[in-house]
């Protein structure tokens, strides 16, 4: 029972999204407030899971689907699973509060409510997956519905543009992560990561370790917006402001850090694994915080924050000590509360204000004290001082980094505390200078949003104070029990808020007060570091749109080569491809034993002038000057040889032949009868150029006829539908049976084919039609 | 181009011609014929009396419309691949009637397969003739 109340988990948000629409179109007043119950209902059910989780009792449901394949619905429970859910659940329930009180009124709020419900349930199947393909499946999910989110508002191209950056970016990363979990089970012998996470010593003895390693990591940066794919993330902006709150919180951009953890048992730990996080993670980190403090839009403000935290995760992942794993997983609970509430609380300002432009806002406070005070509790947290919980989370990590053994001295640690003083100044940004000073005038007077405006951001706020007077809840069910999944082992977690007077607190001492002064001084700083013409050319998203424009000028080149509208070059390709391949596959199987022995006693008189017919069909063909002659012989040429067809005995081939040709004629004939005679047929280079491919082409049919049978044929197939066709299938005409029966998909898949090519041919010509004025 | 020995020979012709492929169609399982070849014989048909006749008289003849009959035989070719599923065997797999009946013999999925195939062609073919005989 309790193994099947995962499923729980993914089914109430599929029926959500399935009846957001309907539901929107029923009850507008109250669609959000239903559909809210739904991951509700989700984070309620998880709950139950916490004690027996936090006892290292992981549960797992598992459903057949390709059992042969070893590809099923393996669902499976541990901590770092569970963390996920309550905040993808969490989080999700005042999301979709939020969302539906954004867009109250919007004539499309049916269809957004739908997407951000089939995004959440991808996320939740995607954490909650044991099988690698169907966590592939779910994590393409999260891509497609993100593309759907962020280009919500596709009548800009804007939207368009970020949200199609956004799937090539994360789907290609996807692409690239399946590979290698393909070789990974290869390698593990599985496709349940619960199997794999004991073969840590196989795999990465495994030759293709690094092959799988690197394909699985570029899914999980792509994803997590690590550098240098962090491009997408920023332009991500576009979508309605609950997306980029939900998107950057709990979801889409975690789930390269839920990957990297997961990973952690099987692949974690070696020089390579912790090289490449810790570089990338640590580039990403300072970057993000860099660029952040250069923003004067709070949303771009915010996204460079969420690329720079997440390049935290990545760097406290890839150190891979037992106090980093608590650091990253005490961090993303923290990031995951404070950026929630400071995103619902920029699209809120937004919503009231018309602006989220830093240097507009100022003195939000007296006029919406609710939101102000969600935003407080944030930014605190978000710059991590007592007793709030990103406090605890900015402690560890600097415990993490001051404890870490390498040979770089000090590096390190510099480096988290420079990170950190930006992020200060940009939680000042976020927070201070809106609700701050004084009021200075904005596109709407300010005043305080409706309940589902303000009430989110300030449950997530308070959450975070909660969790940082009382750790102990946090480190029992939530950071605890994740820790013991990616390490693999029971592990105990003790977070405080007080832990002596130490070298961490002293470093948050100064973190603040450079933080403070990075903010006073921000508009110098902004010169400083201003984009020159060279950071603009390195820039990745200069690199992406270069190879986007590199490969449509490459798509537009073959097209014009290989698709050029004329239907004599597309001849001249299939045959010059057809003669090539044959060639190449006869040259590999060894031309060497090759002997033909023509004889000619057999020969019956009326088969010579049968075939000296189609011969002088075939010559009359290609001379003749009217197209109707011309035809009319090429028919001669399809009915000789369908008699050689009825002399050799394949009477279905000879009958179909028949038909088919009988056909042609009569299509060509109606094509053709209306056009005048040839006089230009083509210049005397193009028919070398015809002769030769036709010569080619000739050659290399008779050369594989002779060589077919000068190889004694192979039985086995035709004897087995020779002796089977009654047995199995009832027919005596082995080759209807075969059509009908033995391979009767493939022949579906052909008669799929032949519709789809009237469908084609009928388009074409009522295409030309129209065009013509004629009808 | 409408000659009226053609036409009036193309009366008689028709029928005889349809008859022709549908006993194709059915014997196909156990002599020489089919689906594909009774479709292409009925489509020679009535390319023949599109020919004779003009496309008007021969859309009016024809019993649907062709993109239909293509849909409908596609369908049909779909469903006898669906069938097997409701005996928990694979897809496609050849399902069976237990007595013959008198003419046909036993009646299976097989011929239901090949009477899809046999629409599909008349379809498709119909379909590419009319649109070329109507510009």
């Amino acid at each position: 029972m309790a193994d099947s109340l995962i499923l729980a988990i993914i089914l109430p948000g599929l029926v959500a999204a399935f009846l957001a629409p309907y539901l929107q179109k029923a009850a507008p007043k109250f669609s959000g407030a239903i559909l809210t119950l739904f991951p509700l209902a989700i984070f309620t059910v998880s709950c139950f899971f916490l004690p027996s989780i936090a006892n290292h009792e992981p549960i797992s449901y598992s459903v057949n689907w390709f059992p042969d394949m070893g590809i099923n619905f393996d669902f499976f429970l541990d901590g770092l699973s569970l963390t996920f859910v309550l905040l993808i659940s969490g989080v999700g329930t005042l999301i979709v509060l939020y969302a539906w009180g954004y867009l109250y009124g919007h004539p499309k709020l049916g269809n957004f409510l739908c997407y951000l419900l089939l995004f959440m349930t991808a996320m939740l199947g995607l954490v909650i997956a044991d099988n690698l393909i169907l966590l592939f499946i779910f994590w393409e999910l999260t891509s497609i519905s993100s593309y759907l989110l962020i280009g919500f508002n596709h009548e800009q191209e804007r939207s368009r543009y970020a949200s199609l950056q956004a799937l090539l970016t994360t789907g290609s990363g996807g692409l690239a992560m399946m590979a290698g979990f393909i070789l990974l089970s290869q390698a593990g012998g599985s496709f349940l990561l619960t199997d794999l996470s004991a073969l840590a010593g196989t795999l990465q003895a495994h030759p293709a370790y690094n092959v799988f390693l690197i394909l699985i990591l570029l899914g999980a940066f792509t994803k997590s917006a690590q550098f240098p794919f962090y491009y997408w993330l920023p332009n991500a902006m576009e979508a309605p402001t609950p997306v980029s709150a939900y998107l950057h919180s709990a979801t889409m951009v975690k789930a390269g850090v839920y990957l990297l953890a997961r990973m952690n048992p099987m692949l974690g730990g070696t020089m390579q694994w912790q090289y490449i996080l810790m570089i990338a993670g640590g580039i990403t980190m300072l970057l993000g915080a860099i660029i952040a403090v250069r923003h004067t839009d709070l949303k771009k403000v915010l996204a460079y924050t969420t690329i720079s935290s997440l390049g935290i995760l990545v760097f406290l992942i890839g150190m891979g000590t037992p106090f980093a794993m608590m650091a990253a997983m005490g961090f993303l609970v923290t990031h995951s509360l404070y950026k929630g509430t400071l995103f619902m609380v920029t699209g809120t300002i937004d919503h009231e204000t018309g602006t989220r432009e830093i240097s507009k806002l100022g003195g939000l406070y007296k006029y919406m004290p609710l939101l102000g005070l969600a935003a407080i509790f944030a930014g605190l947290s978000n710059a991590g001082i007592p007793p709030f919980f990103g406090f605890i989370g900015k402690e560890l990590i600097y415990e993490a980094s001051l404890r870490f053994e390498n040979d770089l001295g000090g590096f390190i640690p510099t480096v988290t505390v420079l990170t950190n003083m930006l992020i200060v100044a940009t939680a000042l940004i976020a927070v201070y200078k809106p609700f701050a000073g004084k009021y200075t005038g904005t596109p709407k007077q300010p005043h305080e949003g409706p309940f589902s405006l303000w009430f989110g951001p300030l449950v997530l706020g308070t959450i975070g104070l909660v969790f940082g007077v009382f750790p102990q809840f946090a480190s029992t069910y939530l950071v605890g029990p994740a820790v013991s999944s990616i390490k693999g082992a029971p592990t105990t977690v003790k977070l405080e808020l007080w832990h002596g007077l130490n070298l961490a607190l002293f470093l948050s001492v100064i973190t603040l007060g450079t933080g403070i002064l990075v903010y006073a001084f921000r508009n110098s700083y902004s010169k400083v570091f201003t984009y020159n013409a060279f950071f603009r050319k390195i820039d990745p998203e200069n690199l992406y749109q270069l190879a986007l424009s590199g490969m449509l000028n490459f798509a537009r080149f073959q097209t014009k080569i290989f698709q050029s509208g004329y239907l004599r070059n597309y001849i001249i390709w299939v045959l010059v491809m057809l003669a090539f391949l044959v060639f190449l596959a006869l040259f590999n199987f060894g031309i060497e034993d090759f002997i033909v022995t023509l004889s000619f006693e057999d020969i019956y008189f009326y088969e010579v002038v049968l075939c000296l017919v189609v011969l002088l069909a075939a010559f009359v063909a290609i001379t003749s000057r009217s197209v109707l002659a011309a035809i009319a012989a090429l028919g001669i040429v399809g009915y000789g040889i369908s008699l050689l067809f009825i002399i050799y005995g394949a009477t279905d081939l000879a009958m179909t032949q028949l038909s088919v040709e009988t056909l042609t004629v009569i299509l060509f004939v109606l094509v053709i009868y209306k056009l005048p005679k040839l006089s230009y047929i083509s210049s005397k280079m193009l028919r070398v150029r015809d002769r030769a491919i036709a010569i080619l082409t000739g050659l290399i049919a008779t050369f594989l006829i002779l060589f077919t049978i000068s190889k004694p044929m192979e039985p086995q197939v035709s004897e087995y539908f020779a002796a089977n066709s009654y047995i199995l299938a009832k027919g005596r005409n082995i080759v209807n049976v075969i059509l009908v029966d033995f391979r009767a998909l493939d022949t579906m898949g052909e008669i799929v084919v032949l519709a789809v090519a009237s469908i084609g041919v009928y388009t074409l010509l009522k295409l030309r039609l129209s065009k013509t004025g004629k009808k | 181009m409408i000659s009226l020995i053609l036409s009036t020979a193309t009366k008689y012709l028709l029928p005889i011609l349809i008859m022709f492929a549908l006993f194709m169609l059915i014997r196909g399982h156990y002599e020489p014929g089919g689906g594909f070849v009774g479709g292409l014989a009925a489509a020679a048909a009535f390319a023949l009396y599109t020919i004779s006749n003009g496309v008007e008289k021969a859309r009016d003849l024809f019993p649907a419309r062709p993109s239909k009959l293509t849909l409908t035989g596609l369908v049909i070719a779909l469903g006898s691949g669906l069938v097997s599923l409701f005996t928990n065997e694979t897809f496609f797999k050849g399902e069976w009637l237990n007595f013959d009946f008198p003419v046909v013999g036993p009646l299976g999925t097989p011929l239901m397969f090949d009477i899809g195939v046999f629409l599909v062609v008349i379809g498709v073919t119909m379909n590419i003739v009319f649109t070329l005989a109507e510009e």
